[in-house]
């Protein structure tokens, strides 16, 4: 009975917070308040990021400081191709002829790629080691990338690259805000579908079975480092998505993407909403930018209010928002 | 030749703020494993009270004096009403904790000292410059910094290896409820090494605020090379982050100084400098990956 009563709580929390995502636009337009439309689009787009996060974070008991760096790769591939189709330059002139392109269904895609790809390198060099050795190569392999991107002054360097309109896609106007946050809805919709099966497969098991204890894993004969590379992989590349996405909503992109306080800040929304959930995170994406809103219009000065609440959250409500909605036993792993 | 010497000072000037930075975090580290982010923090609080004293009363010493003991006290303080609760939490928890400090004291600077960065004079005493070698001047202040750096390091490793407190210390960071079990107070012990470290720290920023601008979030910066730092030299080793601090000093500084020139061997001018400036500001992290591939504890560490 216990159980069950949990059970339907999480449902509800789903299914009502899905029916409010998806009636938003509406009730937006009811309520007279527009700006909402595109305020949740940056809401779903972070919660992507966030939620990728969580699949090496929560599940993997990794600790990456540097997931920002997979967000603003995604960003700047789409930013880049545009770049190139709007100027009719070549991005690669030789051996042979590749132009830019302002197309989603080219442009999303090449950002998932080149992000996964740089999450294997990364991957493959920083999951040699745990811990808070851990933590600081990630977080400092995001910086190089930070660094890189400031020092590129083909690609505008410092102020970053704008992007002439958004990508299009067959059948659609991106341009046009509603239509926009239904596609960063379904997406999200879709990664959240996706990773809920890989977390509940065999892959997920080894990788949660990694979390609490590494060498039972190995002794169990599996290539517990290949598992963990493939997971930050698929988190990486989910993040070039959310990327992707974010250059078209502000239609900019710049070095501050891949800033270390930005993959901090999809930390803490991964664990202000709860780890190791999946759902969680979109609500810590809500929850903090929801609460930036509202404290920035009070003071300018609102992050002084905000960090001793995280301390606040790490000692007291250790399982997040997310726990305190559907308790705690049910949260996954 | 003449650049050249004043390059690896500069970059020997770098190494040495560097090390004050990461000596007491990679203890912080080392002993009580806490990962704290928020070191760069009393970096910041050093750097703006010496700038605040040093424009009330002119003198640059007094400035030093009065902010190497508030960012210890402050340092001790928040130690003992954040830092330790964390010590038995997970890291991430840590890590959005000390990120909370963070923004936290950034955001106190901004409201007590405004967003405009502050400006603080060399003192006059050390404004000119000296030719250690024949016909190559260099700033006073920046030997001064040198000299200071490599101080430090001395009076470490001499309290390090010759004194009771420095044997508690190693003690506690090789096992701590052993160390405890002989009666070495664990608590006490673990808030004057962050107390150490916090003055370190303090000290580091006070003598960059004549060579860099003093402003919100300049703490972050030298973090992230500080982390580079330790993870080279090993986490919790002194004389690791002694070395690693000098590598990462001297590699960011030369890179950025030669190898423009060194492009344009292969590349025109103005295609040179982009991709030099581009590499420059990698290459520290590049020496990261190479170190990690070949000792993933890095060069000294601690337990090894």
């Amino acid at each position: 009975m216990h159980m069950l009563s949990q059970f339907n709580r999480k449902t509800i929390c789903i299914i009502s917070s899905a029916l409010l995502l998806a009636l938003l636009p509406m009730l937006a337009t009811l309520a007279g308040e527009p700006y909402l439309v595109s305020l949740f689009s940056r809401i779903l787009i972070y919660a992507l990021a966030a939620a990728s996060l969580d699949l090496i974070l929560g599940y993997g008991g990794l600790v990456s400081l540097g997931h920002a760096a997979f967000f603003g790769i995604g960003a700047y591939t789409v930013g880049i191709l545009a770049h190139h189709d709007f100027e009719e330059t070549a991005l690669i002139s030789w051996p042979l002829f590749i132009p830019g392109s302002d197309s989603g269904l080219v442009a999303w895609p090449v950002a998932i790629l080149v992000s996964a790809l740089l999450a294997a390198i990364i991957g493959a060099l920083s999951l040699r080691t745990r811990g808070m050795h851990f933590i600081m190569i990630t977080l400092a392999f995001a910086q190089m990338l930070f660094f890189f991107f400031v020092s590129l002054e083909g690609y505008g360097g410092d102020d970053g690259l704008t992007l002439f309109s958004r990508n299009t896609l067959p059948g659609l106007d991106l341009g046009d805000d509603v239509q926009f946050y239904y596609v960063c809805l379904a997406l999200l919709g879709a990664f959240l579908f996706l990773a809920g099966r890989l977390v509940e497969s065999r892959f997920g098991m080894v990788i949660r079975g990694c979390r609490e204890s590494e060498k039972r894993m190995q002794s169990l004969g599996f290539p517990t480092f290949r598992y963990k590379l493939l997971c930050f992989v698929i988190a990486g590349g989910a993040a070039g998505l959310a990327g992707a996405l974010i250059a078209n909503q502000v239609e900019y992109v710049s070095p501050g993407l891949m800033h270390w306080t930005r993959s901090a800040i999809i930390l803490v929304m991964v664990l202000l909403g709860g780890s190791g959930t999946l759902y969680g995170p979109v609500l810590g994406a809500a929850a903090f930018l929801l609460l930036e809103e509202v404290l920035s219009i009070y003071t300018e000065h609102w992050m002084v209010y905000f960090g001793p609440v995280m301390i606040l959250v790490v000692l007291f409500a250790r399982h997040g928002l997310f726990g305190i909605l559907v308790g705690k036993e049910n949260r996954h792993g | 030749m003449l650049l050249f010497i004043e390059q690896i000072l500069n970059g020997l000037q770098l190494g040495v703020t560097l090390f004050l930075m990461s000596a007491g975090l990679t203890l912080v580290f080392g002993i009580m494993q806490v990962i704290n982010l928020a070191h760069g923090s009393f970096y910041m609080i050093g750097a703006y009270v010496a700038a605040t004293v040093t424009a009330l009363s002119g003198s640059f010493l007094l400035g030093l004096a009065v902010a190497l003991p508030a960012t210890a006290v402050i340092g001790m303080l928040v130690e003992a009403i954040v830092l330790r609760r964390l010590y038995k939490k997970e890291h991430v928890d840590q890590v959005l904790a000390t990120f909370g400090l963070i923004m936290f004291f950034n955001e106190l600077t901004r409201i007590i000292w405004g967003r405009q960065p502050l400006f603080m004079d060399v003192p006059s005493w050390l404004s000119g410059s000296v030719e250690l070698i024949p016909g190559i001047p260099y700033p006073s202040y920046r030997i001064a910094v040198i000299g200071v750096g490599l101080l430090v390091a001395l009076f470490l490793y001499l309290m390090f290896t010759r004194t009771r407190i420095g044997m508690q210390i190693r003690a506690g960071a090789s096992n701590r409820e052993m160390a405890g079990a002989l009666g070495i107070n664990i608590r006490l012990l673990y808030t004057l090494v962050f107390g150490l470290g916090t003055l370190l720290a303090g000290l580091a920023g006070v003598m960059a605020g004549p060579i860099l601008a003093v402003e919100a979030g300049m703490g972050e910066s030298i973090l992230i090379l500080t982390f580079v730092v330790i993870v080279i030299g090993g986490i919790g080793s002194v004389r690791g982050a002694f070395i690693g601090a000098l590598l990462v000093g001297m590699v960011d500084t030369l890179g950025r100084a030669f190898l423009p020139a060194l492009f344009r061997m292969f590349l025109s001018s103005a295609h040179a400098d982009g991709v030099a400036a581009s590499v420059a500001s990698m290459s520290i992290y590049i020496l990261m990956a190479i170190i990690l591939i070949w000792r993933p504890q890095g060069l000294l560490p601690a337990h090894s």
